[in-house]
């Protein structure tokens, strides 16, 4: 009765946990910690960003609160708007975290909608991977972006959901089903979730895992909501491994039997 | 001031002076209570290895980008 463990793999290491999340708008290190621990994560996004100069000696910094004994971390170009300006902010990532390889590369197009640049996504990953760092990259929805960017490298596709912080939910499904139909590396959805039961539709569909923050942090009750997209994320996975029934307007044939009816 | 004895770098886009004519990154790191903390540094546009801290001189003039780990998704 040995069942091939369902464990999702990124640049060749398994994990458990399909959830992955971001470390922004929290109220406070504790309680980005304490959202982590709910949501189960194992893999943890954090933005890279010029110290504050002058700080006390023992001010607290984000890594003291996600050690790398525990999680994953994936540095993140957010904010970035240009193929030079990613690249030059994950070579800053590799030297701080020790020669670290997996990043999230992410290049916006826009101030005001977040849209991601695809055209300088491609450039940034393309001299990300010659340059060894594995890639996990956000992008637009579009199939064929999503397939160059595998093509070049890149070990997991995530499109957005929706737009960033706009808790939209999957406006594209249809797109993602493509992307997801075509891929041979992970598709996970990031950006746009904004409950749970857009977490479990992604998943429905076959998406590898969903990456979140605003969801998590931006809910009255962050870690309760940590808690929920963890069991959206199980329910989601485990409803796609059992393979949902056939939808049809109505069914002849009723669940309860149709013999033994009291007369 | 004496530009013999004091030097100016540009940190993180702010001007900063200090009174040494002569300061390795180390030093520098130290200066600013920065020392045992997860930064990495670029110099002029090229990156310093943690390794070459006590060995890089730093000189006036230079510009120096020192990063860290922020919230972010």
């Amino acid at each position: 009765m040995t069942q091939k463990k369902d464990q999702l793999m990124i640049a060749g290491k398994a994990y458990q946990s399909r959830l992955l999340v971001g470390t922004g708008k929290y109220k406070d290190f504790e309680q980005t910690r304490l959202a982590i621990d709910a949501s189960g994560a194992e893999i943890v996004t954090f933005a890279i960003r010029r110290t504050n100069i002058g700080q006390n000696e023992g001010e607290p910094s984000l890594l003291d609160f996600v050690p790398p004994d525990r999680f994953t971390y994936l540095p993140n170009t957010a904010g970035c708007y240009s193929a030079d300006d990613a690249v030059r902010t994950l070579r800053l990532a590799r030297e701080l975290l020790d020669g670290h390889k997996l990043v999230k590369l992410e290049v916006l197009g826009d101030p005001k909608t977040l849209y991601p640049n695809v055209i300088e996504t491609l450039k940034a990953a393309e001299v990300l991977i010659k340059e060894g760092f594995d890639v996990m990259v956000y992008t637009s929805d579009d199939p064929i972006v999503a397939k160059e960017l595998e093509n070049i490298g890149c070990c997991a596709i995530m499109p957005l959901a929706s737009l960033i912080g706009s808790g939209m939910g999957i406006l594209n499904p249809w797109n993602l089903q493509i992307i997801i139909e075509q891929a041979k590396v992970p598709v996970i959805v990031d950006a746009g979730v904004g409950t749970a039961s857009d977490a479990a539709i992604a998943m429905e569909l076959g998406c590898e895992g969903v990456l979140m923050n605003t969801a998590i942090a931006n809910a009255n009750d962050p870690l309760m909501m940590a808690g929920a997209m963890k069991k959206a994320i199980e329910a989601g996975r485990e409803a796609y491994l059992a393979g949902r029934m056939a939808k049809k307007l109505y069914s002849a044939s009723p669940s309860s039997p149709s013999q033994g009816l009291i007369s | 001031m004496n530009k013999a004895t004091s030097m100016n770098l540009k940190i993180n886009g702010n001007i900063k002076s200090f009174d040494d004519s002569s300061m390795t990154v180390e030093g520098l790191v130290m200066k600013l209570n920065l020392l045992g903390k997860r930064i990495a540094i670029e110099k002029n546009g090229m990156i310093i290895s943690k390794s070459e801290f006590q060995n890089i001189t730093l000189q006036d003039g230079d510009q120096l980008e020192i990063v860290g780990a922020v919230g972010g998704g």
